[in-house]
């Protein structure tokens, strides 16, 4: 029952929100469901592993074997945590932004959540599968709604690229469910389908398309920039902080254990692909001058070390991926935070137009600052673990991989700190007028800042958190 | 049974209600409880206490699963009277007499759902179409409504040939209009004239359902109709001719072995390219739903395709879910002057109910999970997936026409709530819009839990 909270939360606080007319009100209830949602999260990660109340499972549609089953468990415990540490912090952080029926946008935030939960929890293929799309939607409203000028179109691509890869999934879904043992969708009968080599080829793929799509990997990335530049600053928050995770979780808990050979096979060319992604978005990202842009091709070059870190399938490399989760999902919040104080203040995203911030908002840019430099993993910040971590597992596998893709923390620092320095050091430019930060985006930012600093000086928590499960799923994966 | 013959006799009273009462809103009053009245005597006899049965040489027998749908027909009836109603009053003077055919169709229904003989099957699907031929042409003064019945009562007779042609091949290559005899054929070398007979009878029922190449009645005919009626046309009519199709086909199939496959594989195929991408360039909301009709029996034929539990179970689950969300969208449309994309802009802010359900509709008509759309498209690929992996191209071919459907539904959502009002309105009564509301509650209550439903096949 407690797990079913996760999702139940949101969801009830979303349908409730949708009758709420006052504005203040409905972010009032929005932030205290999250609050909630974080409570139960948290109180659910002290109960010690297999606890009857970390789990639940009841029959949906027994004809075809399909079963309301989530549960908490190894990695999915770090990314429900980060939705639902994510959540409040973007509300905190937001907190002075006026939408038009704002009712309604709390509402499709809580119900995007209420998604991703059901994401991470599901062991359920079909339920997963449900969640999957069901994130998708409110997302979908969110960022047609609220977002900049050329929101429809760009949203649409987004919906429609995504939507491509879960119905590819799907087949891959139905096909996999008929070679199980028993015809059932659980994660257990999953992981011992009976597939030929040429079926684990074929629906290998149907499932990778599916989730490089979310993540994204090069060459499926061409949704993502677009998509965070047009939507509105708080669902982009949960869009690169939160539902990108969607695809690298969805890889651990399944793809790795029901295509194991496959896997092994196609880590080398997945590998690649992820660090010409890398390179290339650092590249790009150096280019731009816009800052949303900016930190959406950062993401993509992120993301890419932590797909290409998946399938190194060495547990130095999968460690560091864990904790990447969360600390990317961390970092990047805090990023768009900053980033959106900007905006909203100055109603500027062009770093051309910007300049000299520090003199006027010295808060604000200390606090980039260190968000900055653990997003281009710096030791001591929580960056550096998973980074490290990472790039010792490539290293393992094999040193040219690791050299490369090394390339991109100098190209991270090269436009990281470019960045920095065109927006809030050198010449004011003229007519643009910041005030610093306000109580509520220094509440979310400090605590931003307390997990890069704690995590970046003490990561074992998180490594332990996700390591009794991520030792099963690679047992799987390996045996 | 007692569909045949109470839908003639409630026909048959309706007409002389037409007569007596010229209050058309007590007419309709008295359609929904004559098809309720239906509703409850099927339920009956699925349960074993028919009112009345008859023999009929052995040329009929119901079947639970036959019932069933007539239950899902007269169901989706009822709710469509419910929120229509009030739109067929305003087609014409004779009000009692559109429900007086429409009940006729219900008669022709009764006898798709439940023949045994390819005679039978003849009869049904002639007692189904002549009536919609009328229905059709309805508003006497509108010129293209009345190009679209010639078209399609001339369309129709030549279906009608085709279909008449291959009942008698049949029958000269296998001595019999009875099809489970069909079927017993098969161990036996099986004649030209049979196999002849089954091509041409699947080329008229294809008509029947629009498929492609047999669909270019359809746009005309359904743009043509008064809205309301392609509302009934392209949904519950639709599900007869699908379940005539399948009953006929389930046994003789087999006569044509693997090739089957490959022959359905095809008209699948074609039905969903023509359809979706169609349905893209259609700048009248009307005449894209006529071909995402076509697209979406481009997907009900997988049963066809399949013949297994999953084919079965999940054209129930179409029915329903094509039924409810279609008929909802055609109630509202029914209501707007302008059929065209920007007729919907700005409805989220002018009608937030209306725009709300709508969009369940089109998100269930889109296939997203959570309404019945997305299980009944799921039934449907897994009853092709459980054939093997031989025609995988189609389920993928499938999906990805899915993902086009996506493009042109949600034109629909765009125009509701992401562009500026262009004054229209809606007149929307308290009534129209609990109807409305509750086919939206269904449709997401059976995406959540659709065994709902498919417990009746067996329990």
């Amino acid at each position: 029952m407690l797990v079913s909270l996760f999702i139940l939360i949101p969801v009830l606080s979303g349908l409730a929100l949708f009758a709420l007319k006052q504005p203040v009100q409905a972010r009032g209830l929005a932030f205290a469901s999250s609050l909630a949602t974080l409570a139960a999260v948290v109180y659910a990660l002290t109960l010690p592993n297999g606890n009857t109340a970390l789990a639940v499972s009841k029959p949906w549609l027994s004809s075809i074997n399909a079963s309301y089953s989530l549960a908490v468990d190894g990695i999915g415990k770090i990314t429900t945590l980060l939705t639902a540490v994510g959540f409040p912090l973007i509300y905190l952080a937001t907190w002075s932004n006026n939408y038009t029926s704002a009712n309604r946008y709390y509402a499709l935030m809580a119900l995007t959540q209420a998604g991703l939960m059901g994401v991470f929890l599901s062991t359920d293929m079909l339920l997963f599968y449900v969640f999957w799309e069901v994130a998708l939607v409110p997302a979908y409203f969110l960022c047609s709604i609220w977002g900049g000028e050329k929101r429809v179109p760009v949203t649409f691509k987004f919906f429609i690229y995504t939507f491509v890869g879960s119905l590819l999934m799907l087949i891959g879904i139905i096909y996999v469910y008929f070679k199980t043992p028993n015809q059932s969708f659980a994660w257990s009968a999953f992981t011992q389908a009976n597939l030929s080599n040429t079926e684990q080829l074929y629906f290998f793929l149907f499932f990778f398309v599916a989730f490089a799509i979310k993540m994204p990997v090069f060459p499926f990335h061409t949704w993502q920039p677009d998509t965070y530049e047009q939507a509105p600053t708080g669902t982009t928050m949960v869009l690169s902080g939160i539902m990108v995770k969607m695809g690298l979780f969805a890889v651990v808990r399944w793809l790795l254990p029901v295509f194991p050979v496959m896997s092994a096979k196609m880590a080398p060319i997945i590998i690649i692909l992820c660090i010409v992604g890398i390179i290339y978005a650092s590249l790009i990202a150096i280019r731009q001058d816009d800052l949303k842009r900016l930190v959406a091709y950062s993401s993509i070059a992120h993301i890419g070390l932590m797909a290409a870190a998946l399938f190194v399938n060495n547990s130095l490399a999968t460690s560091g991926v864990l904790v990447q989760l969360f600390n990317h999902g961390v970092n990047i919040i805090g990023l768009w935070i900053v980033l959106d104080i900007i905006e909203q203040q100055t109603g500027v995203r062009k770093m051309s137009q910007l300049g000299g911030l520090a003199q006027q908002a010295p808060m604000l840019a200390t606090l980039l600052v260190v968000v900055a430099l653990a997003n281009i993993a710096l030791p001591l910040t929580n960056g550096f673990v998973g980074e490290f971590l990472m790039f010792s597992g490539l290293f393992k596998l094999n040193v040219w991989y690791a050299v490369i893709a090394g390339v991109s923390i100098i190209l991270a620092a090269v436009y990281t700190l470019g960045m920095i320095q065109r927006v809030f050091y050198g010449e004011p430019y003229a007519g643009i007028q910041v005030k610093d930060v306000n109580l509520t985006q220094l509440v979310a930012l400090s605590a931003i800042i307390v997990f890069i600093v704690f995590l970046g000086v003490y990561p074992q928590p998180l490594l332990d958190m996700g390591k009794a499960g991520l030792d099963a799923a690679l047992k799987i994966a390996n045996r | 049974m007692n569909l045949i013959l109470f839908g003639g006799i409630l026909g048959v009273v309706m007409m002389y209600l037409g007569l007596l009462e010229k209050n058309s809103r007590i007419i309709t009053y008295a359609a929904i409880a004559g098809v309720f009245a239906l509703l409850v005597l099927n339920v009956a006899e699925t349960y074993g206490s028919p009112v009345w049965n008859f023999q009929a040489m052995g040329m009929l027998a119901t079947s639970r699963y036959g019932l069933l749908l007539n239950s899902i027909m007269l169901f989706s009836c009822m709710l469509y009277f419910i929120v229509s109603g009030a739109d067929i009053e305003k087609i014409g003077r004779n009000a009692a007499d559109y429900y007086a055919l429409i009940f006729f169709v219900f008669a022709g229904i009764g006898i798709l759902t439940s023949f045994t003989s390819l005679l039978m099957l003849f009869l049904g699907v002639e007692i189904v179409s002549i009536p919609l031929y009328v229905l059709t042409g309805a508003d006497k003064r509108n010129l293209k409504g009345n190009e679209a019945a010639l078209k399609y009562l001339l369309m129709g007779s030549f279906s009608t040939g085709i279909m008449l042609m291959g009942i008698a091949l049949i029958y000269g290559g296998s001595g019999t209009f009875a099809i489970e005899k069909l079927s017993v054929a098969a161990n036996t070398q099986v004649s030209y004239n049979l196999i002849g007979g089954l091509l041409l009878l699947l080329v008229a029922m294809s008509f029947k359902v629009s498929a492609v190449p047999f669909h270019f009645w359809t746009p005309d005919v359904y743009d043509g109709a008064p809205t309301v009626f392609t509302s009934f046309m392209a949904t519950i009519v639709k599900v007869a001719a699908f379940a005539g199709f399948i009953r006929v086909f389930e046994g003789p199939s087999t006569l044509l072995a693997n090739k089957w496959q490959l022959v359905l594989a095809i008209i699948i195929a074609l039905t969903l390219l023509v359809g979706n991408i169609t349905a893209v360039f259609q700048h009248s909301v009307k005449r894209m739903l006529a071909y995402s009709s076509i697209a979406q029996a481009g997907f009900m034929l997988f049963a066809l395709f399949a013949f297994n539990v999953f084919a079965r179970e999940g054209i129930v689950l179409y029915a329903a879910a094509y039924s409810l969300s279609t008929i909802g969208i055609f109630a509202v449309l029914a209501r707007m002057h302008d059929y065209t994309y920007d007729g919907f802009n700005g409805l989220g802010k002018s009608e937030p109910l209306l725009a709300l359900v709508l969009t369940v509709f089109l998100l269930s008509l889109a296939g997203i999970p959570l309404t019945v759309g997305f299980f009944s498209k799921y039934f449907m690929l897994a009853s092709a997936l459980a054939t093997g992996g031989k025609y995988l191209w189609l389920s993928i071919l499938a999906v990805l026409c899915a993902a086009i459907s996506v493009y042109y539904y949600f034109k629909v959502i765009q125009a509701m709530y992401f562009k500026q009002a262009s004054g229209q309105t809606v007149a929307a009564t308290t009534p129209y819009k609990a109807g409305l509301l509750l086919l939206a509650v269904l449709v997401i209550l059976l995406g959540v839990l659709p065994q709902m439903l498919l417990q009746y096949l067996y329990f």
